[in-house]
């Protein structure tokens, strides 16, 4: 079967430093994929090169067999691909209902009319995109005011609305409180397997990462030194040694 | 040769005078990330002082030498002590305020120099002394050249090299450098910060003096000054670099000898060469020759609302009543009023254009006069050079300003914030030189003349409900785009690129396009303007008309829906009565906006919105 998403031998270097250092992995369809690694490792580089905001020195990105390497993001949002933020963006000065309405519009191509009001566009679709990631009874709120575990709910519906193959979200929780991160997960896991979407996530947090992911992949000074399933790496020593520091996880 | 030599020298002669506005300009921007739209006026005040100091005080009694050396410092040292003055009673007040509401207040002192200096100094030119010791000429190449050139040559390069000295080798120096790189950390350190500022002022109004004292013996003293050397000041600090001293030093070299070989090749196109050569290093190298994009917190902008759901009962019903009384009482008007209410309606479209941009788009233009000039001489040329009617003309209006717009906003909204704005102003320059020197074409400053309405639209009540059905279909039209998806992805760029070009959407053609239609309505905007006057000058496209419609916008409120409107009426309609009542009408209206400015950051239809309360 062809994998989801394929990283071949990516590299990026800042100035003398290589911060991604030939990365290869593949993701299947419908896996949950974690890259974790200490701060540093390359994670964020990473992911932006697969997501198109960052061209890779060397390498190729393909997405479902096809190379998309040197794409803007939105060519490859347009491939079926939805994107979650480590500090999260969205359009602080709209509702969340119009955040999502947005995404809808573009997925569309109708982000060109003047004269009909986009509020009677897509109105029950954008419901339901809420209602996948229990954020129903705040659409009508403006979003500038969103508790930060809702707006990253909210980003998940948006990266929800073009009706992905793949997520890649770059960690998801950084900045919840624990039992929210792990509450954020189990729904985005629930709608990932719904969707039969693959999911490429960092995470910082250990137990989230070997709750929720099928595979784990470790990042440490831009090189993949450990992979597999996550009793595997948990029990790598190479993996200990690096990023759990040597002491029990 | 010995021309080319000569013209060489003049270029530096000019491009030293430039290097003194545009380094205070610079410094006060590095420290305070405001742009001083006042510091033409400063430097104009350096002039007229100087020439006061030179003939009349206690210093001409001494005579020679230190009549007028000692009043061309006197005068800067003055110029400096107003700057720190204002400093303190005005700017130290808006630091925090968005940028545009900085440049808002600096526009206000810009309107009240030109009044004191008007009501001082009165509307004639003057004429300095020559400089004692500088008089006559010497030989260079055979040819005769003024010792003041070759003084004010030194000048630059001298400055340059105290500046140096002040900023590396000066503990304030060595403090303003680094509050230029992080204001933050050093006010984190404990230095004190408002000793700093007023420092900083004081350093940059003494050069912006000092520059325009020492034009006194080269140029007459004129109350247009401010502006003209406002504009080619910020083409200086913005090509140098914004912040950036040798940046500054290098562009007006750059631009001082553009202007003095552009004289000898292209004549007729010196002004447009000018800016063709700060729009092009703009674009390859987008933060100025020397400068480097801003780093740290971004400047403080607006903080974006949400769209209002619905007006308010009132308000709708106020609206309505004041739109029934549009329709209703012209018939029983005179003249004037008539002519007064359509011009409102084109300025009420021109706002309301302008804010379609700033406000959903997140863009400032201090150029947007171009795209109303460009549907004004459209039509004209129209009709000069084809003979067509009012009809054909206002069709057409549109779409020349529309690709007007298409044309240098792909320039202009590659950038952003002060870069963005200054693109802006200088596409809206080159707009203004193409009109005003290319006499065969548009006939120059003398216009072109005799552009009527056509027959059945000639009576002024006529022309007057064509205005407002066309100006009020165009605004409702750029109403109902804000709320449909093309303004939702306008305002959804400007919230959060990132998030914009991650959902898919093509943030630069969103504002591309947006950028021209917003033209393309300022240019039917124009259009009615020139045929309700019968004539197109090169003004309608000048500077103080694009500074207009940013001042209707801001009053009204950037982030409010009504506010163009509001804004437009109260801006026109203040100028209108205040120079009814007044000669000194700008003093009145720039000290009005400073109090708006002071009290009612967020505009009048913001204000009104949240009944009144400041």
């Amino acid at each position: 079967m062809t994998p989801a998403l394929a990283a071949e031998g990516l590299v990026k270097a800042w100035g003398g430093l290589r911060a991604v250092d030939g990365v290869s992995f593949t993701l299947a369809p419908g896996e949950m994929l974690a890259l974790i690694g200490p701060n540093g490792a390359g994670k964020s580089t990473c992911f932006n090169m697969l997501n198109g905001q960052i061209r890779p020195d060397a390498g190729r990105v393909r997405l479902a067999g096809r190379d998309v390497t040197g794409l803007p993001p939105r060519a490859i949002w347009r491939l079926g691909v939805g994107r979650t933020f480590q500090v999260t963006a969205t359009f602080a000065s709209m509702t969340v209902l119009d955040n999502v309405r947005m995404a809808l519009l573009s997925h569309a191509r109708r982000l060109l009319g003047l004269w009909r009001p986009a509020a009677r566009e897509f109105t029950a679709e954008a419901e339901a995109l809420l209602t996948r990631v229990g954020m129903a009874d705040q659409a009508g709120r403006p979003c500038g005011v969103l508790a930060y575990g809702d707006l990253k709910r909210l980003e998940l519906a948006m990266a929800l609305a073009n009706q992905p193959h793949l997520l890649l979200m770059d960690e998801p929780t950084a900045g919840m409180a624990p039992a929210e991160r792990m509450a954020l997960m189990a729904e985005t896991a629930a709608v990932a397997r719904a969707g039969g979407i693959a999911v490429l996530f960092t995470e910082h947090d250990m137990d989230v990462v070997f709750t929720h992911a099928d595979r784990v992949l470790v990042l440490d000074g831009g090189r993949l030194i450990a992979g597999g399933a996550p009793e595997a790496v948990r029990a790598d020593p190479r993996v200990r040694q690096v990023y759990l520091g040597g002491g029990p996880a | 040769m010995e021309d080319l030599a000569v013209q060489a020298l003049n270029g530096l002669a000019s491009a030293s005078s430039l290097f003194l506005v545009a380094s205070g300009l610079t410094v006060i921007f590095g420290v305070s990330r405001i742009v001083n739209f006042a510091h033409g006026s400063l430097f104009m005040l350096g002039a007229y002082l100087a020439w006061t100091l030179t003939g009349l005080g206690p210093l001409a009694g001494l005579g020679g030498l230190w009549s007028f050396w000692g009043a061309i410092l006197l005068a800067a040292l003055a110029v400096g002590a107003l700057g720190a003055l204002l400093e303190v009673t005005v700017l130290r007040r808006i630091y925090g305020a968005p940028e545009l509401f900085q440049l808002l207040a600096t526009f206000a002192l810009v309107l009240i120099v030109q009044d004191v200096a008007l009501f001082l100094w009165g509307p004639d030119d003057k004429f300095g002394p020559r400089a004692p010791l500088l008089r006559g000429a010497v030989e260079i190449l055979g040819l005769r050249f003024p010792r003041y050139e070759l003084f004010l040559i030194a000048v630059g390069p001298v400055v340059l090299g105290l500046l140096w000295l002040l900023f590396h080798r000066t503990r304030f120096g060595i403090l303003l450098r680094a509050a230029t790189q992080d204001r933050e950390m050093v006010a984190a350190l404990g230095v004190d910060q408002r000793l700093l500022f007023t420092g900083v002022f004081f350093l940059g109004a003494t050069l912006a003096g000092l520059g325009g004292a020492l034009q006194l013996p080269r140029e007459a003293v004129t109350l247009h000054m401010d502006m003209a050397v406002i504009v080619e000041a910020f083409v200086v600090v913005v090509v140098g670099g914004l912040g950036s001293l040798p940046g500054a030093f290098l562009a007006a070299l750059l631009i001082g000898e553009l202007h003095a070989f552009g004289i000898l090749v292209f004549p007729r196109i010196t002004l447009v060469l000018v800016f063709l050569v700060m729009a092009v290093v703009l674009v390859l190298r987008p933060y100025g020759l020397l400068g480097r994009a801003p780093s740290g917190a971004p400047p403080a902008s607006e903080v974006a609302a949400p769209l209002p759901a619905a007006m308010p009962p009132a308000l709708r019903r106020a609206a309505l009543a004041a739109l029934a009384l549009l329709v209703a009482l012209p018939p029983f008007l005179g003249d004037y009023p008539l002519i007064l209410l359509a011009d409102f309606a084109t300025f009420v479209l021109f706002a309301a254009s302008l804010h379609f941009i700033m406000g959903p788009g997140g863009l400032a233009s201090f150029g947007h006069a171009a795209y109303f000039g460009a549907g004004a001489y459209g039509a004209a040329l129209l009709f000069r050079h084809f003979a067509a009617p009012m009809e054909l003309g206002l069709l057409a209006a549109p779409f020349a300003a529309g690709l007007a717009g298409l044309l240098f906003g792909w320039f202009c909204v590659r950038l952003s914030g002060v870069y963005s704005a200054m693109l802006t102003l200088a596409f809206a320059q080159i707009a203004w030189s193409v009109a005003f020197q290319w006499i065969e074409v548009t006939g120059g400053d003398n216009g072109i003349l005799g552009l009527w309405p056509s027959e059945w639209a000639r009576g002024r009540l006529a022309f007057f409900y064509l205005s407002l059905a066309l100006c009020g279909a165009a605004v409702l039209l750029l109403r109902r785009a804000i709320h449909a998806p093309f303004g939702m992805a306008l305002r959804a760029q400007r919230d959060s690129g990132l998030r914009a070009e991650a959902i898919g959407i093509d943030a630069f053609r969103i504002r591309w396009l947006g950028f021209a239609f917003a033209a393309a309505m300022a240019g039917l905007a124009g259009a009615l303007f020139a045929y309700g006057k019968g004539s197109v000058f090169p003004s309608v496209l000048g500077i103080s008309r694009s500074v207009d419609a940013l001042l209707m916008v801001l009053l009204g409120g950037v982030q409010t829906l009504n506010g163009p409107i509001v804004g437009a009426i109260a801006y026109a309609g203040l100028q209108e009565q205040l120079a009814r009542v007044t000669d000194y009408w700008r003093l009145l209206l720039g000290l009005v906006i400073l109090a708006l400015v002071l009290f009612f950051p967020r505009g009048l239809a913001g204000a009104i919105r949240r009944g009144g309360s400041p």
